[in-house]
C-alpha cells in the first residue's frame, strides 16, 4: 500500500536530525499560523503564488535561494565543526553515514537550490526591465518553471525528515549510486528532486533565451543590449544545451535503479565511466551558467558606480560568447586522473587554460572601467571589488589544476575544495549579493541599509579567506575531500581557523536577515521615489520603483547603448514617460494557478516514485496531465489595464517624485 | 518556393496560403517519417544487407529522420526569417557533435588505458 514507506523511515533515533526537524517544524508552523491569523492567504494567492509577473517570480526565486542558503550553510558549518573536532583518535560528533549525507546534501543544495535560483531569479527580475519590455516571452511557463523548482526544493527538504539523502557526493557517481551499493531512497530523492527542478530550469532557460532574442524594446539591437542581458543570453543558451544532458544522464541512472538496466553498472556491459563523462558534459557548462550572470552584474555595477560607460563593451560581449562556446570543450579536466591517455589530457588541459583568457579580458575591462572614474563605494561596489580580488586567486588556482600532472597531485584534495569555493563564493555569491543590493530598491521601492550591507560584505569576505585559505594548505599537505576524520594532529589548527571562517560567514548570513528587518522598518527614510537611486545607465532605472505590472507605460525607444544614461544627458529626456502623453489600454497576462498545481502534482509524483507507491504515482501523473489539459482549454488569458488606471499611476508617481 | 513574398523566404512548413497547405506539409512529413521508421525496422531484420553495414545504415536513416522532423515539423530552413532558428540549430549541432565525438574519443582512450571492469573486479578478489 505505501510501497517502501513506513514509520521506520523517520529517523527518530538521530537526535541531531530530530532537533533540526523540530525547529524547522516550529518555525514553519509559526509562519503559517501568522499568515492565517493575519488573513494574508488571499493576498499571497492572488498577488504572488499565482503571479505570472516576471518581477514577482524573480523575487520568489530569490526568497527560495535565501532560505535554502540557510539550509546549505547549516550543512557546511556542521562539516567544519566535525573536522575541527575529529583529529587524531577523536571521531567527532557525526558518524560516517550521516557525514556522507551532509556533504552530499550541501553540494546538491548549494548548486541546484541556492546558486541556480539566485541567478535565475536575478535574470528573471532584471532582464525584461533592462530590455525595456513588459514581461518575458512566456509568462505562464515562467510560473511553471518556478514552481517546479520549488517542488524539487520540497522533495530535497523532505529527505531530511522522511528517509535519508544520498551518501554519494553531489554528483552521485556510479557504481556507488547504483542499487547494489545504495539500496536506500537517498539516491532516489537526489535524482527525482533534481529531475523535477532541472525541468524547471530548462523551461526557464528556453523562456529567457526567447525573451532576449525576440523581445527587445524598439531600437535595441544586439549591440545596444546591456552586458547583463548578454551574459544572461550566454547563460541561458548553456542551460538549453546542457540541461538535457543532465536529464538524460539521470534518466539512465534511474532506469538502472528502477528497471534493472545496465548503463552504468559494473556488470553486463555497463560502464560507470560513461556517467562521469556525461555528467561533466553538463557539469562544466553549469559552472559558467552560474558565473556568467554574476559577471554581468559586476559589469553593470562597475559602470554605474564609476559613472562611466563600461570599458570595452565589444570585447566584453565577445569574451562572454567565447566562454559560452569554450565551456563545452573542457569537461574532461574534472577527471584527468581516470585513465585517459596523455593526448586527451593534454588537449583538455590546454583548452582549460585557454578559457582563462576571455575571463582575464573581463577582469581588465572592469579595472579599466574603474580607472579614472568617480567611484562611489556603495555596497554593490564593495562586492565587486571583493570579487575581482578573490576571483583572480580562484581563477589562478584553477589554471594551476588545469595542468594534468599537477591535477594528479591535487585531485580530490581539499585544495580542489578551496579552489571551487574560491570561484563559487568569490564569484557567484559575491555576484548575487551585489545584484541583490543593486536591484533591491528597484524591486521594492526602498534601499537596503548601507552600513549593515557593508558589514555583511566584510563578514563574507574575511570569512571566506579564513575558511578556505587553510584548505589550500591542507590540500597540499594531503588532506582529501569528503574526509570524516584524520589522524594527523598537525592539521587541527588549520581546521580550527577554517571553522572560525565559517562562523564569520554565519554572522554575515544572520546580518542579511537583520538588514532586511531594519531596512523594512526604516523604509520611509530610504524610499526611492525617482526610480533611479544609483544614477543608473540602463532602462530598468527609467521606470518607477517598484515598477508597475506593465513595467513601462510607454515602451522606450532605444537609440544608443546605456539608453537611460543617454536620455538623462539629453536636454529633453526622451525616455522618461511623461504623464501628459496619450496612454492606450495595456494588455498583461492574467494570473493563473497552473504553475503551482502542476508543481503540486509533480511533487506527489516524485514522492511516490521515490517510495515506490504505485497508486500515488498514478494520481500525480494524472493530476499533471489534467491540470495541463485544463489550462489548454482556458481562453481568457489576458487582462486589460484601462488607460485611466495607467494615467492615475503615472500621475501619482510624478507627484511622489517631485 | 516560388510563392514567397519578395522580402521574406518561407520554410517548407510555414506557408502563407492557408491551413490546407499547412496540413499537407505536415502530412508529407508524417509520410516520410513513417517510411523512414519502417525502413529502419526492415534494415535491422533483413538478410539482404551486409551485417556489419547495418548499424551504419541505421545511423543514416536516423539522421534522415531528424532532417525530416526539422524541416517538416519544426520548419527550420536557411531562409532569412529563420536566422535565430538556424543559428540555434548550428549551436545544437556543434554541441551534439562535441558530446558525441568527445565522448567516443574519451571512452576509447579510457578503454585503451584502463583495465576492463571485469578484470578489475577479478583482481580485487
Amino acid at each position: 500500500m505505501l510501497g517502501r514507506l513506513s514509520l521506520a523511515a523517520i529517523p527518530f533515533d538521530q537526535p541531531i536530525v530530530m532537533i533540526t526537524v523540530g525547529t524547522i517544524g516550529v518555525v514553519l508552523f509559526a509562519v503559517l499560523a501568522l499568515v492565517t491569523v493575519k488573513g494574508w492567504w488571499p493576498y499571497l494567492w492572488r498577488e504572488w503564488i499565482t503571479s505570472v509577473d516576471h518581477k514577482r517570480i524573480g523575487v520568489m526565486y530569490m526568497i527560495v535561494a535565501l532560505v535554502m542558503l540557510v539550509r546549505g550553510f547549516a550543512d557546511a558549518i556542521m562539516m567544519r565543526t566535525q573536522l575541527a573536532l575529529a583529529a587524531g583518535h577523536a571521531q567527532g560528533y557525526l558518524p560516517p553515514e550521516h557525514y556522507d549525507q551532509i556533504f552530499s546534501a550541501h553540494g546538491t543544495i548549494m548548486i541546484f537550490f541556492v546558486a541556480m535560483p539566485f541567478v535565475i531569479g536575478l535574470m528573471n527580475f532584471a532582464v525584461p526591465l533592462q530590455l525595456g519590455v513588459r514581461d518575458v516571452a512566456f509568462p505562464v511557463l515562467n510560473s511553471v518553471s518556478f514552481w517546479l523548482t520549488a517542488a524539487g526544493v520540497l522533495l530535497v527538504n523532505l529527505s531530511l525528515f522522511v528517509g535519508e539523502f544520498a551518501r554519494t557526493g553531489w554528483l552521485a557517481y556510479p557504481p556507488l549510486s547504483e542499487l547494489a551499493y545504495s539500496p536506500g531512497v537517498g539516491v532516489d530523492y537526489y535524482l527525482w528532486s533534481l529531475q523535477i527542478s532541472g525541468l524547471g530550469t530548462l523551461l526557464s532557460g528556453i523562456n529567457l533565451t526567447t525573451t532576449i532574442l525576440k523581445l527587445r524594446a524598439p531600437g535595441m539591437g544586439y549591440s545596444r543590449m546591456p552586458v547583463f542581458c548578454w551574459t544572461a543570453l550566454a547563460s541561458n543558451l548553456l542551460i538549453v544545451a546542457a540541461f538535457p544532458v543532465l536529464t538524460a544522464t539521470f534518466a539512465m541512472l534511474l532506469l538502472d535503479r528502477y528497471c534493472d538496466f545496465h548503463f552504468f553498472t559494473n556488470d553486463l556491459g555497463g560502464n560507470p565511466m560513461m556517467y562521469i563523462n556525461l555528467i561533466w558534459i553538463w557539469g562544466h557548462p553549469e559552472v559558467y551558467i552560474l558565473i556568467l550572470p554574476a559577471f554581468g552584474v559586476f559589469s553593470e555595477v562597475v559602470a554605474t558606480f564609476s559613472g562611466k560607460p563600461l570599458f570595452g563593451y565589444r570585447s566584453m560581449v565577445l569574451a562572454t560568447m567565447a566562454i559560452c562556446v569554450l565551456s563545452f570543450m573542457v569537461w574532461l579536466h574534472h577527471f584527468f586522473t581516470m585513465g585517459a591517455g596523455a593526448d586527451v589530457n593534454a588537449f583538455f588541459g590546454v583548452m582549460t587554460m585557454i578559457i582563462a583568457v576571455p575571463t582575464g579580458v573581463k577582469v581588465f575591462n572592469w579595472l579599466f572601467t574603474l580607472y579614472g572614474g568617480r567611484v562611489r563605494f556603495s555596497v554593490p561596489m564593495y562586492w565587486t571589488i571583493g570579487f575581482i580580488v578573490t576571483f583572480v586567486i580562484g581563477g589562478m588556482t584553477g589554471v594551476l589544476m588545469a595542468i594534468p600532472p599537477a591535477d594528479f597531485v591535487l585531485h580530490n584534495s581539499l585544495f580542489l575544495i578551496a579552489h571551487f569555493h574560491n570561484t563559487a563564493i568569490g564569484g557567484v555569491v559575491f555576484g548575487v549579493m551585489a545584484g541583490y543590493s543593486y536591484w533591491f530598491p528597484k524591486a521594492f521601492g526602498f534601499k537596503l541599509n548601507e552600513r549593515i550591507g557593508k558589514a555583511i560584505f566584510w563578514c563574507w569576505f574575511i570569512g571566506f579567506y579564513l575558511a578556505f585559505m587553510p584548505l589550500y594548505a591542507l590540500g597540499l599537505m594531503g588532506a582529501t575531500r569528503r574526509m570524516q576524520h584524520y589522524p594527523d594532529l598537525h592539521w587541527q589548527p588549520l581546521m580550527l581557523v577554517a571553522l572560525a571562517g565559517a562562523v564569520c560567514i554565519f554572522l554575515g548570513i544572520i546580518l542579511t536577515g537583520v538588514q532586511l528587518a531594519v531596512s523594512i522598518r526604516a523604509r520611509a527614510r530610504n524610499l526611492d521615489l525617482t526610480g533611479d537611486p544609483w544614477d543608473g545607465r540602463t532602462l530598468e532605472w527609467s521606470t518607477p520603483s517598484p515598477p508597475p505590472a506593465w513595467n513601462f507605460t510607454h515602451l522606450p525607444h532605444v537609440e544608443r547603448r546605456d539608453a537611460h544614461w543617454v536620455a538623462k544627458q539629453a536636454p529633453k529626456p526622451s525616455i522618461t514617460p511623461k504623464p501628459d502623453r496619450a496612454v492606450g489600454p495595456i494588455h498583461v497576462p492574467r494570473n493563473t494557478p497552473i504553475g503551482v498545481f502542476v508543481a503540486f502534482f509533480t511533487a506527489i509524483l516524485g514522492f511516490a516514485l521515490i517510495w515506490r507507491i504505485d497508486w500515488l504515482a498514478v494520481i500525480g501523473l494524472v493530476g499533471v496531465l489534467a491540470v495541463g489539459l485544463w489550462h489548454v482549454w482556458q481562453t481568457d488569458r489576458e487582462m486589460v489595464i484601462a488607460p485611466d488606471e495607467v494615467t492615475e499611476f503615472e500621475r501619482r508617481n510624478v507627484k511622489e517624485a517631485a | 518556393m516560388q510563392s514567397q513574398s519578395p522580402a521574406q523566404g518561407h520554410a517548407p512548413g510555414i506557408n502563407p496560403h492557408g491551413a490546407d497547405h499547412h496540413a499537407r506539409s505536415y502530412l508529407v512529413g508524417l509520410g516520410y517519417a513513417i517510411v523512414l521508421t519502417l525502413a529502419s525496422f526492415w534494415a535491422a531484420s533483413t538478410p539482404l544487407v551486409y551485417g556489419p553495414a547495418v548499424p551504419v545504415l541505421l545511423g543514416v536513416l536516423a539522421i534522415a529522420q531528424m532532417g525530416v522532423h526539422l524541416a517538416f515539423f519544426l520548419h527550420i530552413s536557411s531562409a532569412p526569417d529563420q536566422t535565430n532558428n538556424f543559428l540555434a540549430l548550428i549551436f545544437g549541432l556543434f554541441v551534439t557533435g562535441l558530446v558525441v565525438f568527445g565522448s567516443l574519443a574519451i571512452m576509447s582512450h579510457l578503454n585503451h588505458a584502463m583495465v576492463s571492469m571485469d578484470q578489475l573486479m577479478k583482481m580485487q578478489r
